[in-house]
């Protein structure tokens, strides 16, 4: 089990506002790593520096022996490296049909391995199913996660990043996105989370990672973390 | 009948400000900027037509489709070197340069074809069709009309099948909608603006044609005031909006041809600007516009 994604001190940007210092962490192959802290510590910032969408000021970024940090988005994603941006942002006025296929957009391995992971994304979100010919804008917030998470996996990601999937949903539904991204790692695809919810991002990482304005904190098992108790008092409030 | 007649005039006019109002409102959709060089374009392909037809004596089909080459190369090179390095500017700066492109066109057209204005010569009549005559000679369509709303309507729905049914079509609706997220998809955001722009020149070359074969007077200055008033008929049926651009285009021609007939030649562009105010009123985002939500 190699390391398949690393970050190594990276600095982000906007403007004159330095919103990432530093920072320095990697994924594992076949791991959960979370990466928690409050608003505004970073998080999506990190995300999208991985995923090409935001350029580094300096530092660099490794997945899979190539250097992404200076690729374009569209290409990242061609070598396996796929995103469920914070917001889902799924694509509204297109039906989730639609919506997948696009998540399908790169791939050039024929028809009927596409159609297998239409079946698979499917088979693992039946409720996409029911609702594949309606626009995913009339979606409720929990089935557009589902969609966006599904959007990403029809790619055949080798590692999914995800950013805040349980923001705004009802603890039931979070639960339910939780056991689906547990499901999706014990198909073989590594998992990088990004969560506020903290608690429930640490019961079913492997190893976390704590970022505080632009910095990472601490770092180390999830269990670990769990019992520590600086974490308990910021982030899991007891 | 004579009402018939101008209606169907301004039909055929508004086929071709539908013409122009698509490569505006795509443009619009996707790269979120106004093309004001748009009209332009139009202006250059009709040129190259009429070099190429009237000069050089070239089989006007051959004509038309060279200048939508032409049209295409032009307009992405436009993209290319003026638009795509202002790609995170403010939208101003956007807007500025595009009316300054289109300034750059009309003089450059000056410089090389002189002002004086060149008499086009009607390439549907020189393809060999003749007017329609019907109720006994009462009512006679020009073959110039009757090609230009066919061609509307057959490019208007390849367009549409084009946008909603192929994959590349729904990475421009993606494109669209949210850009960071099409890139997350692997859509190449550059080259889907290339390709609208594109589209959309090629378009304009076919509206050239199609607008001096009508109006047979071609000057550096053709495209400026079609170009503004496709504009407003993409307004007019909500910008961004495939449909809406078709039925703002056709609707705009229709008011004008009717306010020049039975209201007064000198006001019917007021009449039509005074129409697209009072719907801008009434519904901001235009006719078919979707109503935008903002996200927080």
């Amino acid at each position: 089990m190699g390391e398949m994604l690393s970050v190594k001190d990276i600095n982000v940007y906007y403007g004159s506002i330095h919103a990432i210092r530093d920072v320095s962490f990697h994924v594992n192959e076949g791991e959960i790593v979370t990466l928690i802290g409050a608003n505004g510590a970073g998080k999506t910032t990190t995300m999208h520096a991985i995923s090409g969408l935001l350029k580094l000021r300096s530092g660099e970024i490794d997945y899979c022996g190539h250097t992404i940090s200076k690729m374009e988005a569209h290409k990242i994603i061609r070598l396996g490296l796929a995103q469920v941006p914070e917001g889902r942002r799924v694509f509204s006025g297109l039906t989730v049909q639609q919506n997948l296929m696009l998540g399908a957009y790169t791939r050039r391995d024929g028809k009927e391995a596409i159609q297998n992971d239409f079946d698979m994304v499917y088979d693992l979100l039946p409720r996409l199913k029911e609702r594949r010919s309606q626009a995913a804008g009339t979606l409720s917030g929990g089935e557009q996660q589902m969609l966006a998470i599904g959007r990403a996996l029809m790619c055949k990601p080798k590692m999914l990043l995800l950013d805040e999937p349980s923001m705004g949903l009802s603890p039931l539904l979070v639960k339910e996105i939780f056991k689906i991204i547990r499901d999706v790692n014990r198909q073989g695809v590594t998992v990088l989370l990004v969560e506020q919810n903290a608690k429930m991002a640490l019961e079913i990482a492997n190893r976390a990672y704590v970022l505080e304005t632009g910095t990472i904190k601490m770092e180390g098992e999830a269990t670990e973390l769990a019992n520590n108790i600086e974490v308990r008092k910021a982030y899991l409030g007891c | 009948m004579q009402f018939m007649s101008y209606l169907i005039s301004g039909i055929s006019l508004g086929s071709v400000y539908a013409l122009i109002a698509l490569g505006y409102t795509m443009v619009y959709g996707i790269a979120k900027m106004l093309n004001f060089a748009h009209g332009d374009i139009i202006m250059i392909g009709s040129y190259v037509i009429f070099f190429a037809f009237g000069s050089f004596g070239w089989n006007p089909i051959v004509s038309v489709l060279f200048a939508m080459a032409v049209c295409t190369v032009l307009g992405v090179t436009i993209e290319r070197v003026a638009y795509r390095p202002l790609r995170e500017a403010p939208s101003l700066a956007v807007l500025i340069t595009a009316i300054g492109v289109s300034y750059l066109l009309q003089q450059v057209a000056q410089l090389l074809w002189k002002s004086d204005p060149k008499s086009f010569t009607s390439i549907v009549t020189a393809a060999g069709l003749e007017p329609l005559a019907l109720f006994e000679g009462q009512l006679v369509i020009s073959a110039e009309t009757i090609v230009t709303i066919i061609a509307c309507v057959i490019i208007m729905a390849a367009l549409t099948l084009f946008v909603n049914k192929t994959v590349p079509g729904h990475a421009m609706l993606a494109v669209s909608e949210d850009r960071g997220a099409a890139q997350l998809m692997g859509v190449n955001v550059n080259a889907t603006i290339a390709l609208t722009f594109a589209i959309g020149s090629a378009l304009a070359a076919i509206a050239g044609a199609l607008l001096c074969s009508s109006y047979p007077s071609l000057s550096p200055t053709t495209g400026a005031m079609p170009g503004i008033k496709a504009f407003v008929a993409a307004v007019f049926g909500g910008i961004g909006s495939i449909p809406g651009a078709f039925l703002g285009g056709i609707l705009l021609g229709v008011i004008e041809n009717l306010s020049k007939a039975y209201i007064s030649t000198q006001l019917s562009d007021a009449i039509v600007f005074l129409v697209l105010v009072v719907v801008l009123i009434v519904k901001p985002t235009g006719l078919l516009g979707k109503k935008v939500n903002v996200k927080v």
